[in-house]
């Protein structure tokens, strides 16, 4: 017998707390910012079989949609083919390897077993991404690696903790591999409790319903997610869409990789078919199976987020043709780019591709990178060395309802920006602007957002600045009409000197001097539909609040504005003349 | 403390549909009460206007306390006096980048505008570094022609805003006094006079929202001033804060953004001060009105603050608030099946217009309130009484319509659907917070408000494991006695940021008794009777390397250093279940509250203690049919007729004037000596 849909309501509602109290958990509890702030984790229940995911909690990081459950999957496999230990209750795997269904080395999975009544029922897994683990830069985004044994430890799938109990020795192991480990112990109990959080709110779910209707909600949520994508599957035309996206370079060998898609229905699914991309590549911008599937389930969620995480919402959703591209890297490929910067493109290429089948709910091509720069030195006054991290936001790209928002986090990530203040107090660095980059989002009937642009300038001892970013050759995509965003753009300024790297925004290691500077313009958003549809008051707005110049208005928007006023009739003939 | 204990006190709170107001004679326990609509143009006239509905004599009253919503709505409405910003060279873009965040995790969209436009933010020459040393000197003629520049495009107010002037404000000082000469109204924020903390967009937005709101505030509180003075009024006029204290109209308008959120923060006050009365001192507080349902946490009888309130999207406030939190559904929710045969429940509402269907104001969805109806728990005769109303058939059909065919239900077995799903998106919301703040629900009561609370209050305690639920005397104007019963109070926080193990013990308590001081000193300039002031200490810790805090609550701040790191790794330790000797603690920030302490005010008046029957069957009004999984005659009762030991077994509805208390079968109400109810949940009734 069926279950009635109440039911079936509440147990969805009961998966869906219990994953939202373990991200709650694990973000409070942790000590990495990058987990404790930024949010850089996710967590969910996934089947004991497959690993096919269950539920997931609201509030993890994007990219991580869909990556779990593969390596769960893989965690399964290699336990039945007798690679890895059988559990036992209360063990907690840790596992990082990217080709094992991750992403790069840095997010960390636990994976833990849930039993019922002496039997497996489900896996608790969870990622976060860690500080450090090895490799040659702090931090773990060499921009110039060619192995992924220079971006850090990897880990295959071993029990950290042995029936509740912390493994001191592969711990001790772990620690000599990595930076500021002092610190790992806090994330590592986090991430472990909560896991056990998970188990202890689950079991509590089962108690009140009974394992078997549990499973059978399970099973039947499944289907109905399956059911309610298809639906919005259903409105996308049966021809093919294509959308190509271009990452700059990989760090190593200077030339654009692409990604090229065609979408297309087959029945109630969705092709995604990436044929005829960029082959592996030399340097980190390689990306692996489960971040390319997962970056497609991010980017039809961004479209549907009416539709809940489940393996049943990604089961419509086929990738096909990634095999011999950077998609699909295999050992040893470097991949530290590929859940920052890849993953952001591959989701780009599937918003060109179905803005034009549905314009209401697909915006123009965001930012979409991860605006990494790193500055790693020593600070003579604390006599003490340091790393720091900048992460910077980008224009979002216009859409049916709205300009696109300024200065958003990147597509695959939901993190909050450190504090100039904060910065400031941490690092020996004094920020001599952090502005709106003016003129940046593209234009269009509803404009891109606008990118950020910040000048660092290193105030006392030896630094080194990196960077991994994008979209510093081709600004984000334009939609219908609208004109592309403005690209990255990264210049050092040493000994009064600009200096462009050669891959843009792309080096590593570039060595500074008290006095140098950093100056960082991150990309606009897309504009959407042609500009010269745009109400000219919202041109003349722009242009009072010094968005865009008076000639740009003109340029862009055929939008004539003197001594800051609308001139109407000179706009029309401008606009007549287009 | 110059009056006579105050006998004559009224409480108004200006809600967005109704102002309410309660008059207590603590001489002789007389109550009248009062509920009218609210005048948002104006919110004195609706002030005016309750004051006469209770009759009250202006020459007689002693004390008015004031809840009003000005504020609040000013900023969610965007209503804001036109202000300037002045801030440090290259650093106006600030108060429009944010943190670098989208409204929701997923989608690409959304709209942000910035509080202050573009074209009102200047920058000058100056600059600090973290350390508050000089980098760039002030440029005090830029200062002057900024100023010149905002008044000439418009600017009522001014915000000065200059990074790092929490560690050092002699910049801002300085423009202080240059402002002084220059800006013709004193209507001037500086960025570290209301948080001196660092980050510059929290800092920087609760400044600008302090200046965007102070003019309004201030005409307001003088306009209201002025028709209490023309009405005869001679006596104080005090006004809520959102950190549910209370300061004199004369003082209101200068932290201006202190009083936003000031309504939901009243009614947590009065459930505060119910369950100090009751015995009942850790409370989940449950206000679930048309739109939203509010939620707060109480423990020890004080309600949790928070210093990070976010009221909106990218709108932080930082000022200490009562911790009220936002958890979506109201009585006007819509239901509806989803594209998967999923019935889903909100977020989207009806709100009050058109409102739900059973309002008659042309709402053709499904919601809560008409869910409520089908299944008898709102009387049925009451919506025929409604002008335009319309038929109970009429909702029955849209139920089976709307959610019954797609289900495979019919229209009862609908409403029940609805009402489940409601309920336990609603429960995980609640546990949601309560967790958040590191709380089990179970080792709380529920008390429920708001005119939709008591309804839902059984099933939510039920849900969550909540043993018992608290309804006081009058639900609907829980925010107005909140107003009356408020102390004054006074919060301080003193960011520390220094490892335990090198905090100087001596100086940790001097900042103590500073705060302390300050607060008292404030405390002892107000004109009103009080019998004594309490201090509430506490220190908010991590672990070094944390982001997040941990507030370990002090009783004796002459607390030694090993005792202090015990009773944190016990917080911490309830709190995630770990524990980590290996790494140092830090202490982040120092509080006090200082609190002047009311005289105690007898809510058991507020019900008519002459107009209560003897017996429950004098109480009964009638009984009707009500759907718990099955019909079941149940009786009806007037609250305001239940004897005073009343008990009452479920399944039973009690009505009163603005909202339904359903006892659900089971449950057992009893009334207390304050008036209140309180519902005993299955075994634990």
């Amino acid at each position: 017998m069926s279950l009635d849909p109440i039911t079936l309501s509440v147990i969805q509602a009961g998966l869906q707390q219990v994953c939202d109290e373990m991200d709650l958990s694990f973000s409070r509890a942790a000590f990495s910012p990058v987990i404790a702030e930024a949010n850089d984790r996710s967590d969910g229940i996934y089947d004991a079989i497959d690993g096919s995911l269950i539920a997931q909690g609201a509030g993890g990081l994007p990219v991580f949609v869909g990556t779990m459950q593969y390596s769960t999957r893989t965690l399964i496999e290699m336990i039945a083919a007798g690679q890895v230990a059988p559990p036992q209750p209360d063990d907690v795997y840790i596992v990082n390897d990217p080709y094992l269904g991750g992403t790069h080395l840095m997010d960390v999975r636990f994976a833990r077993p849930f039993y019922r009544g002496g039997r497996l029922n489900c896996w608790l897994s969870n990622t976060g991404h860690w500080p450090d683990t090895g490799g040659a830069v702090p931090g773990g985004f060499s921009a110039s690696a060619t192995a992924v044994e220079q971006e850090g430890l990897r880990l295959p799938p071993v029990r950290l903790f042995k029936q509740g109990v912390l493994d001191r020795e592969i711990y001790a192991i772990i620690c000599s591999n990595i930076r500021v480990a002092d610190q790992r112990i806090g994330d590592v109990k986090a991430q472990a409790a909560a896991l056990a959080v998970g188990a202890e709110r689950l079991g509590a779910l089962m108690d009140r319903y009974g394992d078997d209707t549990v499973a059978q909600a399970i099973a039947e949520l499944r289907q109905r997610a399956a059911r309610q994508m298809r639906a919005f599957i259903a409105d996308i035309p049966k021809t093919r869409l294509e959308g190509t996206a271009w990452v700059d370079s990989d760090g190593v060998v200077n030339e654009p990789l692409a990604i090229r898609l065609a979408v297309s229905r087959d029945g109630d699914d969705l092709v995604f078919d990436f044929a005829g991309s960029s082959p592996p590549c030399a340097g980190p911008m390689n990306s692996v199976r489960a971040t390319t599937l997962s970056s497609v389930y991010l980017a039809m969620r961004h479209i549907f987020p009416e539709v809940p995480i489940s393996a049943g919402a990604f089961e419509p959703l086929k990738v096909a043709g990634i095999e011999d591209t950077f998609l699909d890297a295999r050992y040893p490929r470097p991949v530290s780019g590929c859940a920052a910067e890849v993953s952001q493109r591959i989701a780009e290429a599937v918003f060109a591709a179905l803005v034009p089948a549905l314009p209401d709910r697909v915006t123009a091509a965001p930012a979409g990178t991860s605006g990494n720069f790193a500055l790693g030195g020593h600070d003579p006054d604390r006599g003490r060395d340091f790393v720091m991290y900048q992460l910077s936001g980008g224009g979002y790209g216009g859409n049916a309802d709205h300009d696109g928002l300024a200065n958003g986090c990147s597509t695959i990530g939901i993190s909050k920006a450190p504090p100039v203040e904060i910065m400031e107090q941490a690092f020996p660095v004094l920020y001599r602007h952090y502005r709106l980059r003016e003129g940046s989002g593209g234009a269009g009937r509803q404009r891109g957002g606008f990118g950020l642009d910040y000048l660092v300038e290193l105030r006392r001892g030896l630094a080194k600045a990196s960077f991994v970013m994008d979209h510093g050759r081709f600004g984000p995509q334009g939609a219908l009409g609208g004109d592309d965003g403005a690209p990255n753009r990264v210049t050092v300024w040493r000994d009064g000197q600009a200096y462009t790297p050669e891959h843009l925004s792309k080096e590593q290691d570039i060595a500074l001097a008290p006095g140098d500077r950093v100056h960082v313009e991150t990309p606009g958003g897309g504009g959407y539909g042609d500009p010269f549809d745009r109400d000219p008051q919202a041109v003349l707005s722009d242009v009072l609040s010094g968005y865009y110049s008076a000639s740009q208005a003109q340029e862009l928007f055929g939008v004539v504005v003197r001594d800051r006023e609308l001139d109407l009739r000179a706009t029309t003939i401008q606009r007549q003349s287009h | 403390m110059t009056r006579q204990a105050s006998e004559q006190v009224v409480g108004v709170d200006v809600g967005g549909t109704f102002t309410d107001l309660v008059m207590i004679d603590q001489a002789t326990g007389a109550v009248r009460l009062a509920k009218v609509s609210s005048t948002a143009d104006n919110q004195a006239r609706g002030v005016m206007r309750a004051l006469a509905a209770a009759q009250a004599d202006l020459g007689a009253l002693d004390l008015i306390v004031h809840g009003t919503t000005t504020t609040t709505n000013a900023v969610l409405e965007r209503k804001l006096c036109r202000t300037g910003l002045i801030t440090t060279a290259g650093f106006r873009d600030v108060l429009e980048l944010g943190r670098r965040t989208r409204p929701q995790p997923y989608g690409m969209k959304g709209e942000f505008r910035p509080i202050i436009p573009r074209q009102l933010r200047l920058e000058v020459p100056e600059r600090m570094d973290a350390a508050g040393r000089v980098v760039a000197p002030l440029d005090e003629d830029a200062v002057r022609e900024a100023a010149a520049k905002l008044l000439r495009l418009g600017c009522e107010s001014v915000v000065v805003h200059f990074l790092h002037a929490y560690a050092n404000p002699a910049h801002e000082q300085r423009v202080a006094g240059i402002l002084g000469e220059c800006w013709p109204n004193g209507f001037v924020t500086m960025g570290h006079a209301l948080l001196s903390e660092s980050r510059e967009f929290e800092r920087g937005v609760t400044a600008a929202v302090n200046a965007s709101v102070q003019p309004l505030l201030a005409r307001y509180v003088s306009a209201l001033q002025r028709d209490l003075a023309g009405g005869g009024y001679d006596g104080q006029l005090l006004v809520m804060n959102g950190n549910g204290g209370m300061v004199s109209a004369a003082r209101v308008a200068e932290e201006a953004a202190k009083t936003v959120m000031s309504g939901p923060a009243s009614g947590v006050i009065a459930a505060a001060y119910a369950g100090r009365a009751a015995g009942i001192e850790d409370l989940i507080t449950y206000d679930m009105g048309g739109t939203s349902t509010d939620v707060a946490l109480i423990r020890g009888a004080e309600p949790s603050v928070s210093n990070e309130t976010e009221i909106e999207y990218a709108m932080p406030i930082h000022v200490p608030m009562v911790d009220v939190r936002t958890v979506g559904a109201g009585g006007g929710s819509i239901a509806r099946v989803n594209s998967a045969g999923l019935l889903e429940v909100g977020p989207q509402s009806a709100g009050a217009d058109p409102g739900p269907i059973c309002y008659g104001r042309g709402g053709a969805e499904p919601t809560i309130s008409d869910a409520n109806l089908l299944l008898g728990r709102l009387d049925p005769d009451g919506i025929t009484a409604v002008e335009g109303g319309v038929s109970l058939d009429h909702v029955r059909a849209v139920f089976d319509a709307r959610l019954g065919a797609p289900l495979g239900l019919d229209a009862t077995r609908a409403a029940e659907a609805v009402l489940r799903v409601a309920n336990t998106r609603m429960a995980g919301a609640i546990r949601m917070v309560s967790v958040s703040l590191g709380a089990d629900p179970r080792d709380f009561a529920l008390f429920a408000f708001g005119g939709a609370g008591p309804l839902h209050a059984g099933a939510l305690a039920r849900e969550l494991g909540i043993p018992r639920v608290l309804v006081p005397p009058r639900p609907g104007i829980t925010n107005a006695v909140g107003c009356v019963v408020a102390d004054l109070r006074h919060d301080y926080v003193r960011t520390l940021n220094r490892a335990l193990d090198t905090l100087d013990m001596d100086e940790l308590r001097a900042v103590f008794e500073a705060q302390a001081a300050e607060g008292a000193a404030l405390i002892g300039d107000e004109a009103v009777t009080l019998t004594g002031t309490r201090r509430i200490h506490s220190l908010d810790m991590q672990f070094v390397g944390q982001t997040h805090l941990v507030r370990v609550p002090l009783d004796d701040i002459s607390i030694d250093r090993a005792e202090l790191r015990r009773r944190f790794e016990a917080v911490y330790f309830e709190r995630f279940r770990v524990e980590l000797a290996e790494i140092r603690a830090n202490v982040v920030n120092a509080n006090t509250s200082v609190v002047g302490q009311r005289v105690p005010v007898d809510l058991a008046t507020l019900i008519d203690p002459a107009g209560r029957k003897t017996t429950l069957a004098e109480a009964q009004r009638t009984g009707r049919e009500v759907y718990f999984g099955q019909w079941l005659t149940s009786p009806v009762y007037r609250r305001e007729l239940l004897p005073a030991d009343a008990v009452i077994e479920g399944p039973a509805v009690i009505e009163q004037m603005d909202t339904t208390v359903l006892i659900e079968p089971g449950d057992v109400a009893r009334c207390d000596a304050q008036g209140n109810l309180l519902i005993g949940i299955g075994a634990a009734a």
